[in-house]
């Protein structure tokens, strides 16, 4: 894909053009099989009849300038479209005497539509506004999970955003408030899939926007959604709430195909790459070829679904586990997400209310008790997490734990009208 | 002036309209998938509608002409319809099997490698680095192009013992996020101050309470008011730059990279994992971290000739025991890797089982 660019580049009418940067590390970049962004960069430069030609070359100088000294050399600042708080991440170069024409770079952060879906006609349309109204270069996407529409001057961010909004995109979020969403592919392509996962995450990001735009919270909340165990996007340790769907009922076996696999791979496979890796021992293969689930046992953790897939599948009662507080490691050290709610279903439009009531009530409790700069997951550990569970009316259950406490520390003096609760809670069930 | 437009708070767009009409109709109705070749999935719905789905890697940042030549063969050869994954892989979806092999052909022939499913290696997650990013100790987009570089053929090929998930970060924040392997910065020294510029530039008390050392206080310099840092007790995490940028904490030789193996995300089997450190001052050195990548290579090599079909990264590591891990490997086992952190006695031995 490697191409010179000064002898693509058609000669321009009036002004002179500028030259290109010398760069030598960054085209050691071009060399190698995986698509190389510098030769995309290039394209960009070196597009004379382009608005953003100029700015991509200074920008390629200033990158190569901190590949020449190992430094990075942009300054955050206020930029914004009207009407919103956030949602633009503002760039200014500390070395614009030297790169002038990228002095100033802002990224917009566009929300994508859910599961990331795009017709090619959308994507041209996305592109063309981007070389009208900015440099030219896209990320599909960043780490946040926005179209990151990368290096535009301030002059140009209204103009952008506007000719994005009115094609129905929305901007996304940054600073302290409500993030712009991911979910997997789920529902439109996964059999896996245990949820609505694309009208989940519309649910909420759309109904807590406010929070998203104009941002007052006393620190970031990210929602994620993965339609299973698997969590393909990663929602249990990078979200303070992650939506992970499960089933409450016995999992789908179809012998016929169990047969088939044992046909095809013989029972010594089937022992060491499904029985023995279930977790909680739930598996086991009968002398009759076939296989069963011990359902109480089972903690719907996929392993068994992936590797038969044309014979096991999720239960029927299916919707989502609730985790809370994944974050990374600033400031009290890593964090995964809290089981908090075990199931709750998610079909009928009454679940998805369900859903957006307890999404925006813990955004709620969050921005009433949280410390500035305080995610949510360590605000209950400074809290407790019996703190957290009254303050949001969530009730406890014994999957919230690995195990109980193992220090006596403890005033237990309530236990009786604690245990009370339980047995109200669960009479019917305990009596079975 | 004219009056300023109004934005339309439209929010998360409507995907069903973006959406390859063979998804569309069997929404929530899938029946069972399986891998034809690497590269390909292929999923069928209880219709019996069968939808084959190429995946592709691509640079993430991509010029708008790179992202129209994807549309192009999008349109040409898969029903105009894409999708990204989480891992800004392309997803080509096309109804009619016919299609695939053209379709792979396409791609090739474009420079865009079809992979990265199953038990490969997929695209590296990557953050902004010196590209856009204000904090950055380093590039994000040029250590993952050289890296995956390194791993094209791991990438084309399932011939790892389960799917391995690589993440780049470009400061200790760690935007990358988990990995069976994450190439990360670790600063090894104290922020340089300029005092000159804290007290106009930095809210003082809001960056005292962000180091989560309690190292940094208010201090008087040459008359002005600043901040110092107690440089016994810092930890060279970087925590006090974002908020003040007069604290740089980014060096081009004592930002260092390090590696971390294990992390994941998924309840599958295990519970999920953070990485854990093994190695650490690297070089920081561009434009192709040949060192970092060279024990990228080593790990994840020991780990394909050692570890038993599904066992992730972490996984493995659990089975054979760390002493093990480091002997495989060939890397030293330091003091830094004791935690020393809040919870680090829950990463002790507290048994009498011991590995020779």
């Amino acid at each position: 894909m490697a191409q010179d660019p000064k002898a693509q580049a058609p000669k321009t009418q009036n002004k002179p053009r500028k030259e290109m940067p010398s760069t030598p590390l960054l085209d050691q970049l071009e060399d190698g099989p995986w698509p190389s962004f510098v030769t995309g960069l290039k394209r960009l430069a070196t597009s004379e009849d382009k608005p953003y030609a100029d700015m991509m070359k200074s920008l390629l100088g200033q990158l190569e300038h901190s590949y020449q000294t190992r430094t990075g050399y942009w300054k955050g600042g206020t930029v914004g479209v009207f009407g919103y708080g956030a949602g633009v991440i503002p760039r200014f170069s500390e070395v614009a005497d030297k790169y002038p024409e990228s002095k100033e770079f802002h990224t917009l952060r566009i929300q994508p539509p859910a599961g990331m879906h795009y017709r090619t006609e959308t994507l041209r349309k996305l592109c063309d506004v981007w070389e009208e109204h900015g440099s030219g270069l896209i990320a599909f996407h960043g780490q946040s999970g926005d179209i990151m529409f990368q290096g535009t001057s301030t002059e140009q961010v209204q103009p952008a955003f506007d000719a994005f909004n009115e094609m129905g995109f929305d901007l996304g979020g940054a600073g302290a408030g409500i993030r712009t969403s991911m979910s997997c592919v789920g529902s439109a392509r996964c059999e896996q899939s245990c949820y609505d996962e694309q009208r989940a995450l519309r649910t909420i990001i759309n109904g807590t926007l406010d929070d998203m735009h104009r941002p007052s919270l006393p620190y970031k909340f990210k929602f994620k959604f993965s339609g299973c165990a698997n969590d393909c996007v990663n929602a249990i340790h990078r979200s303070d709430m992650a939506i992970i769907g499960t089933w409450r009922d016995d999992i789908k076996i179809d012998q016929e195909g169990i047969k088939a696999y044992l046909a095809q791979h013989g029972r010594q496979w089937m022992i060491d790459q499904v029985v023995t890796l279930c977790p909680t021992n739930a598996v086991s293969l009968k002398d009759d070829d076939t296989l069963t689930v011990d359902n109480h046992s089972c903690v719907r953790c996929m392993h068994c679904i992936n590797v038969l897939t044309k014979a096991l599948s999720p239960g029927d009662e299916r919707g989502a586990s609730i985790l809370v507080g994944g974050k990374r490691t600033l400031k009290i050290g890593d964090l995964m997400g809290i089981m908090v709610v075990p199931f709750m279903r998610l079909e009928s439009d009454e679940d998805f209310a369900a859903l957006l009531d307890l999404a925006t009530r813990m955004v709620d409790f969050f921005a009433e008790n949280a410390l500035d700069h305080e995610r949510i997951g360590e605000m209950i550990e400074r809290i407790g997490l019996v703190n957290f569970l009254e303050g949001l009316g969530l009730e406890i259950d014994p999957n919230m734990i690995a195990h109980p406490r193992t220090n006596s520390y403890v005033r237990t003096d309530g236990w009786e009208a604690e245990a009370e609760k339980w047995t109200q809670r669960k009479g019917p069930q305990a009596a079975e | 002036m004219s009056q300023p437009r109004q934005p339309i708070e439209s929010g998360v767009p409507d995907p069903f309209p973006e959406m390859h009409p063979v998804m569309v109709k069997n929404y929530g109705q899938w029946a069972w998938h399986d891998r034809p070749r690497p590269g390909v999935l292929r999923h069928v719905a209880k219709s019996g509608d069968t939808i084959h789905t190429v995946k592709a890697g691509t640079q993430r940042q991509m010029d708008v002409y790179t992202v129209r030549t994807l549309c192009d063969i999008a349109d040409t050869y898969a029903d105009g319809h894409v999708r990204f994954t989480a891992r800004s892989n392309i997803e080509f979806m096309v109804a009619d099997p016919a299609k695939v092999d053209p379709l792979i052909g396409a791609l090739a022939e474009a420079g865009f490698p079809v992979g990265g499913t199953g038990n490969s290696v997929s695209m590296i997650s990557h953050t902004q680095g010196w590209l856009h990013c204000d904090i950055p100790g380093t590039d994000a987009s040029g250590v993952v192009k050289a890296l995956m570089d390194e791993l094209h053929q791991e990438f084309l090929h399932e011939r790892m013992p389960n799917k391995v998930k690589i993440t780049t970060s470009c400061c200790q924040i760690n935007c990358g996020g988990q990995g069976d392997i994450a190439i990360n910065v670790q600063h090894t020294k104290p922020p340089r101050i300029n005092h000159e510029l804290v007290s106009n530039m930095c809210e003082r008390p809001a960056v005292v309470a962000r180091c989560p050392v309690a190292a940094i206080r208010p201090a008087l310099v040459n008359g002005k008011p600043t901040l110092e840092v107690d440089e016994k007790k810092c930890v060279c995490c970087g925590a006090c730059y974002p908020p003040c940028p007069p604290m740089q904490i980014n060096d081009p030789v004592h930002t260092k990279l390090a590696i971390w193996v294990g992390g994941k995300h998924s309840s599958t089997r295990s519970r999920p994992m953070f990485h854990k450190l093994v190695a650490a001052g690297l070089p920081n050195n561009p434009p192709r971290w040949p060192e970092a990548a060279e024990v990228v290579k080593t790990i994840l090599y020991a780990y394909q000739a050692d570890a038993r079909p599904w066992e992730r990264m972490g996984e493995w590591v659990e089975r054979i025991g760390w002493p093990r891990f480091f002997e495989k490997t060939g890397l030293p086992f330091t003091k830094y890797h004791i935690d020393t952190w809040r919870g680090a006695r829950a990463s002790l031995n507290t048994s009498a089982q011991v590995r020779f």
